[in-house]
Order: structure tokens, then sequence, then C-alpha cells
């Protein structure tokens, strides 16, 4: 008895003393990302990209002179799980900053999480509106609201001649967020907003919703989801002879990914992105984009990835500009801090705005959009 | 109308697909009364195969299929012989939870072993669709129907026709008497059990390469394909032929002209129906009970 008892002391000493000394010696950034389920290639090129930036913060020393420590979590594409992986984080990790959670109804379900424990995240991908307008003032978006895409996308409806427009969105509240934003935009521009046709997140077959835009009288297709179902539509669409044009929006579409598997289907289809891998000399960073896609290229990723990965790469440098700023790894402090970074993101430089009502506002940068065009199995710039 | 008629083929393409899970099964839920929480991963199982096979060794396509139907129930005659062999006489309750373990169990390994990215399998069939005036449809689907179909009415036949299928009937109805006329009973258990997972497999096996394959794929095939056997009645085989075409119409009609968003839903409602008002399933015969 005596010896049991002293060998769960030792265990529990050996634990608290390796424990302390790990805590110590790194500093924690809780990662809360789609890795199996419908949204499992995109979370995982997120990680990949989120990776590359530990990396490369850790080969030049890390911040505050420790290295700095990604513990990934997968939240299975679905909103329960991502609350209940970022309590984990927070609680078991004790992490003080997170970067996730992909979609938009896996960020909003860890939002409430966030005011309980009070610890910052850096939301790299998720659009949908409510997430900065609510008013929680732990979140801090690079990513850009569904609102500043059809902003960015009025510029160009008139070139496009558009006149009657479908939608065909992922029903979710990045999807039906979409529709309601770009709707609102086009009626100011006099278009008339035809069907509005939704999937379910993990839905492969789309003939149904297809055929009925098939037989409707609108010119163009909105469509917002993620690459996966992307695919399938831009596949499914070719077998039912679908001849409207196609317009993607969301930035997760990976146009390489979808010329490789759509073939001829894709040319002629238009895709709002929030990266430019083809052409990095366009991009407001150069340098650091150029630096990204070789060490992507070189961990032997597929380029298609790169349009959803460098959100990663810029949310982790971002988390890690402000624990650098803060001065210590604790959550109020980085909080405060990042307020007052300036990080020379992929997409634009990262500054945070308030947005929100008065008192509890979230920050949210002002990411860059753009318009590409695919055209004979390749990735064309359109002026916005 | 072209819209209505585009609906009609979308219903025939993946009623097809449907009733091939339904049969498979039926068999072993109807007929064997095991409740198989394991039928959708034998359909992963299948996809999966056919990645293997095509992707990685480069074999044909057609080729692929009878090895995937192969191994599905090779992987079926295992999981009876190792689990539910030991498990038979057991109350229903303790069968599930088993079978409820290797359902997760062998989801996580096949996670474990090729991740979560989806996968995708080429085809020899050519990208441009066959056009019948206001329809059209993929070659590959209406070779994928072709299949079912075929493996319909081979599974009709070997249980309708066929010794075999006779002692397996005999066996469900009174395990103890087909013993005593000299029939092999655990022979027909394991053989029942194969059938159905290669049923399952073969699903698989076709639908992976029109769509995508991934670990969780066979969660809502599994749904889907209790909700065609309790349409169908428990045990029949043209019941779950029906129950697919039906499951089918009602996704395609509710989608076109209710509502995209309940797409997955329609087929919940009708069984709810059905439970409410035909509890034996819309074709189960007149059966004494007690």
């Amino acid at each position: 008895m005596t010896r049991a008892l002293g060998l769960v002391g030792t265990i529990a000493l050996a634990t608290a003393l390796f424990g302390g000394t790990a805590g110590a010696q790194t500093i924690k950034i809780g990662v809360n990302e789609p890795l199996t389920g419908a949204f499992a290639a995109s979370g995982t090129y997120v990680v990949n990209g989120a990776k590359i930036a530990a990396d490369e913060i850790n080969a030049k020393g890390g911040v505050l002179g420790k290295k700095i420590e990604l513990v990934i979590e997968d939240n299975k594409s679905n909103p329960t799980e991502a609350a209940a992986v970022a309590e984990k984080l927070i609680t078991s990790d004790k992490v003080p900053v997170l970067m996730g959670a992909w979609g938009s109804s896996l960020t909003l379900a860890v939002m409430p999480k966030l005011m309980e424990y009070e610890t910052p995240m850096v939301v790299e991908t998720s659009s949908s509106g409510k997430i900065t307008t609510t008013g929680n003032p732990f979140i801090f978006r690079i990513s850009p609201p569904s609102a500043i895409e059809a902003a960015a996308f009025k510029g160009i409806v008139d070139k496009l001649a558009l006149k009657k427009v479908d939608f065909l969105v992922i029903n979710n509240d990045w999807g039906r967020g979409t529709a309601e934003d770009f709707s609102k935009m086009m009626k100011d521009k006099g278009i008339t907003i035809g069907l509005v046709e939704t999937m379910d997140q993990g839905a492969q077959d789309m003939s149904a919703q297809l055929s009925k835009i098939k037989s409707s009288d609108s010119e163009t297709v909105i469509v917002t989801t993620a690459v996966d179902q992307l695919t399938l539509i831009f596949k499914q669409a070719a077998a039912l002879g679908l001849k409207k044009r196609i317009i993607t929006t969301g930035g997760s579409q990976n146009p390489d990914q979808i010329i490789a598997q759509a073939g001829a289907a894709a040319n002629g289809t238009m895709h709002l992105t929030t990266f430019l891998p083809w052409f990095p000399d366009k991009t407001p960073n150069p340098e650091a984009t150029n630096y990204f896609i070789t060490e992507w290229k070189k961990r032997g990723f597929e380029f298609a990835g790169c349009t959803e990965s460098f959100r990663g790469y810029d949310g982790i440098r971002t988390a890690a500009a402000a624990i650098e700023k803060a001065g210590k790894a604790e959550p109020a402090a980085i909080k405060a801090a990042l307020w007052d970074i300036n990080v020379k993101g992929l997409n634009g430089d990262i500054v945070f705005r308030k947005s929100g009502p008065e008192g509890k506002e979230s920050g949210q940068s002002q990411p860059n959009v753009y318009l590409i065009e695919i055209n004979d199995g390749k990735v064309e710039m359109k002026t916005l | 109308m072209s819209e209505f008629l585009q609906h009609l083929v979308n219903m025939l393409v993946l009623g097809g697909t449907y009733a091939l899970l339904g049969i498979g099964l039926t068999l072993i839920f109807g007929i064997m009364n095991v409740v198989n929480f394991t039928h959708g991963v034998l359909y992963t199982f299948g996809a999966y195969i056919m990645f293997i096979v095509v992707q990685q060794f480069g074999l044909n396509f057609f080729l692929a299929l009878p090895v995937a139907v192969l191994a599905g129930w090779l992987l079926g005659a295992a999981i009876e012989l190792t689990l539910l062999r030991p498990l038979r006489g057991s109350d229903i309750d303790t069968t599930m939870l088993v079978m409820i373990g290797a359902w997760i169990a062998m989801q996580s390994g096949t996670l474990w072993i090729w991740g979560g990215v989806a996968k995708s399998v080429s085809t020899p069939f050519p990208d441009a669709p066959l056009v019948l005036g206001p329809v059209s449809v993929s070659w590959l689907r209406l070779f994928v129907l072709a299949a079912a179909a075929l493996l319909i009415v081979v599974t009709y036949l070997l249980i309708n026709k066929t010794s075999l299928g006779r002692a397996m009937r005999a066996t469900f109805q009174d395990h103890d008497t087909a013993s005593l006329m000299g029939v092999n009973v655990d022979m027909i258990y394991t053989s029942t059990f194969a059938i159905g997972s290669s049923l399952a497999a073969a699903a698989g096996a076709l639908l992976g390469p029109v769509y995508v394959i991934f670990p969780q794929m066979g969660d809502l095939a599994a749904v889907k394909a209790f909700a065609i056997v309790i349409l169908g009645g428990l045990g029949n085989i043209t019941g779950a032929v029906i129950g697919g075409f039906i499951l089918a119409l009602a996704e395609e009609l509710g989608a076109g002209y209710v509502s995209s968003g309940y797409r997955d839903a329609m087929g919940f409602v009708i069984i709810i129906a059905v439970l409410i008002f035909k509890p034996t399933g819309l074709f189960a015969r007149a059966e004494r009970v007690g």
C-alpha cells in the first residue's frame, strides 16, 4: 500500500515537473480546424499553412525567446465538436490564444466559449457577417465577411451585364449569409434574384437542385461552398448540360483542383478569391508570398491548396505577432495587443478595426478580394 | 415539363443505387434479424477498394468492381465469423452494441489509414453526357444503374430460385427444423451476412467514383438503407427495390418542388408516415402474429 502510494506520488510529481517545464519552454497556440467531415480538405490545408508559419517563426528564434507550439485539434466539421475542442484547448492545454474554426457555423459555436474563458481567437476563414457584428470582443477576423466580398463584386456587376441570378449555397451560416448579402447588393443594382437553392454540407448529390436551376430563366448562378462539394457540382452540372455562367464565392474554391477534376466544365467559370498564388507579384506583399509558395511546394503539398492554406499561415503569424507585442503569453494581454499589431499578410496588411456594437467590438482586418476566371484550363485575373 | 423529366431521370439513376443498398441490408436486418450498423462501413470499404485498385495499382475500372465485391464478401464473412457467431443466441441489444463498436472501430481505422481528405476515382467514361431531348445524364451514372439492376436481379434469383436461397429462407424461418433437415446452419449464417455485405461494398464501389470517397461517406448511406428496408418491409427484396425508388423520388421531387434545404428529410418524413400507418412496411405480406 505504502509502495503504491509512493509510486502514485512519484508519477504525480514527474507529471507536474515535465508538464511545468514543457509549459515554460514553449508558447502554445490552439488550432481548431475541421480535419475530418465535409470540410476536411480545407481544414487540412489551413493546418499545413499554420505549420509553415510556426516553423518559420521558430527558425528565427520563436517569440519572447521561446518556441511556439501548435496544439492542433479536429472539430470534425461539426459545431458541437468545435465548441468542445475550444473548451479542451483552453482549459486542458491552457492555450492563451486560438486560431479557428474555418466554417462560420463552427466559429459561431466556439464564440460563447471565448466569452466564458476570456480567450481571444484569430478567425482565419469564416465569412458570415454575424461573427463580427454580435458583440464578441474576443474575435479578431482576418478573412473578409461576405458583405465585403459583395461590395468588391459590385464594381464588376455592370461589366458582366448580369440580369437575373440564381443562388446555390451551402445550408449554413456561411451560405445563407452570402446569399443574403449578395442579393441585397444585386437588388440595389437592379438585378433580379431568381431561385435560392440550398444543399446540406454533407450532401453529395446536387442533381435535383441543378435540374431546377437548369430550367430557370436566369443566366448566372452564384455558388457558395467548399472545394469538395464544388467539384461535385461542376461535374453534375456538366452531366445535366447546365450552360449558365457560374460564379463562386467564399475563397475556398482551390481553382486548380476544380480545373483538374472538372476539366472542360471549369472553363468560363469565375471565382471570388482572397489570394493570388498564380501571380505572386500582384499580391500586396510579394516577398512573403514567394516565401510561402516556395515553402509550400518544398513540403510536397498540392499547389491547389495554396488559396486555402495561406490563411493558416497568416493566422498563426497574426497570433504570434500579438504574443510578441503583449510581452507575455496571457489571454488578456494578447487580446489587447491584437489591436496594435500590423502584420504583412499575404493578402494585405493585417490591422484590426472595430466592428460591432460599441463597448464590445470585434476586430476585423480589411483583406483584398479578387475575381479570377478559368479559361482553357488556366487561371486569369479579372479587374474588379 | 423538361424539368420534371430531368427529375424523373435523376430519380431512376439514384433509385437504382438506393435499391442496391436496401437489398443488402434487408438480407441482414430483415432476414437474419441483425441490426447491422456495419452496413455503411462496408459501403465505404467497397469505395476505398475501388480507389486502391484503380488509383494506386492502376488496374482497369471494370476489373476493380468484382474485386470490391469479393473484398466485401470476405470482410462480411470475417465479421460474421469473429463477432456474430460467438454472439448467436444472445439478445438483440448485445449484438447491436457490438455492431456499433465494429462500425466505430472500422471507420476510425479507415480514417487512420487514409486521412479525412476526400479521394476521387477516375473512370473510363466520357465527360460529355448523353443528351436525349430535354434531359441529359452522364454515361457513368447509366452504367451504375445497369450494374445495380444486374446485381438486384442476381440477388433475387439467388434467394428465390436456388437451393442456397431456399436453405437461407428456411434457416431464418425456423433454425432448428432447418438444421434437422440437414441444412448447414452455420454456413448459411455466414454466407447470408457475406452476401449482404458484398452488396453494400458493390454499392460503394459503384457510387464512390460518382461522388467522392471519404471515411464517413457510409453514415448517410446506412441511414438511407435502414429507411429503405423499413419502407419496403423487413426481408422483402422486391419491397427494398421499390422502397429505394420511392425514396429517390421523394428526394428529387422534394428538392425540386418543395425545398432543397429539406432534401434529406423527405425520406424520413415518409418513414414516419409508414411507421404510423403501415408499420410492417408498404409491401409486407399478411403475417400471423403470435
